[in-house]
């Protein structure tokens, strides 16, 4: 990743406008033309460095429902507790924090009334209680992480 | 707030990301059949009605040297949240900010943020400095570092796929 990459991605952050040629402002802002600027682009997904390039969602207005849950899990169950959970395609992401509750997942559910069912069968299958916290209120982020 | 068939279809057409061309709003019009013009006023309407944030990019923290990522939870006073939440999603190295219900006893946390660095370190004096500039001493924290990530994919529920935050931010 270059001097240029770096400078691509803050501009991405902002969001690309919706007109007939996006990528011309962003070319001529980095001082390389479209072309480059679609290959960048292409090789940050192909390396993994961005994982996604296109419309970010508002689940809750889109009427579905987005949650944290949190889990107390047994250090020797840990991995399969995280199997468990992993394998609903509801889950989104799930990390491995240090406290107490050490397991944090998001269920994203295209439906709300969908939602309790797939916290329940988690908690079922896992036999741990889980803290369902889906977001109340959005603080809005600006452009974020100058790399 | 009701999709038509259009906005669907639309979604449905760009939920994988736009193809890398450009005239992407062009060829998303080929696939569907329909016109630049139509695409382009469907997703400036999706943007307005706030169904899509923006068109943008998931960018991989970890991936980019971002190796730490702690989520600061905060016990914060009901009639202050919103100043507070306001507050802190302005920082430069906060990428999310919820409020969420406490779910007490164990949990008395309202106000959920996530700090990226490049070290735990670095994170931890971030953090410091946004409680000495805006008067944070008295409001109850803790600081929950991860320590592994099990699924990063972008997840995908139902016919949509869900943005997967400013990545590597469990959050929802």
């Amino acid at each position: 990743m270059d001097e240029i990459d770096r400078e691509l991605v803050n501009v991405l952050q902002d969001g690309l406008a919706v007109c007939r040629r996006p990528f011309d402002d962003i070319a001529a802002r980095l001082g390389i033309d479209v072309s480059e600027v679609l290959g960048r682009i292409q090789k940050l997904l192909d390396s993994r460095m961005l994982s996604r390039f296109g419309p970010m969602y508002n689940a809750e207005q889109m009427g579905g429902c987005l949650s944290l849950c949190a889990m107390q899990v047994d250090a020797e169950r840990f991995d399969a507790v995280a199997e468990l959970v992993n394998a609903h395609p509801e889950v989104a992401h799930n990390y491995e924090r240090e406290h107490v509750l050490n397991m944090w997942f998001v269920v994203a559910t295209e439906l709300p009334e969908q939602h309790a069912r797939v916290v329940g069968m988690i908690e079922r299958e896992c036999g741990c209680k889980v803290y369902d916290m889906p977001r109340q209120q959005e603080y809005f982020i600006g452009l974020k992480l100058a790399l | 707030m009701e999709l038509s068939d259009t906005d669907r279809a639309l979604i449905a057409a760009v939920q994988d990301g736009l193809p890398l061309v450009a005239h992407p709003y062009a060829e998303v019009a080929r696939q569907l059949g329909t016109s630049e013009a139509d695409v382009m006023a469907g997703i400036a309407s999706l943007l307005e009605r706030g169904l899509i944030k923006r068109m943008g990019v998931v960018v991989r923290h970890r991936a980019l040297g971002y190796r730490a990522n702690a989520m600061v939870v905060w016990n914060v006073p009901d009639e202050n949240i919103e100043q507070i939440g306001r507050l802190l999603s302005g920082e430069t190295y906060v990428t999310l900010c919820y409020q969420r219900p406490r779910r007490l006893p164990h949990w008395p946390y309202n106000l959920f943020c996530m700090i990226h660095g490049r070290s735990r370190a670095s994170v931890r004096r971030c953090l410091e400095t946004m409680i000495e500039a805006h008067g944070l001493h008295g409001i109850e924290h803790e600081v929950l570092f991860s320590t592994r990530a099990f699924k990063q994919c972008g997840a995908r529920y139902g016919k949509f796929a869900m943005p997967q935050e400013p990545a590597g931010s469990a959050h929802g």
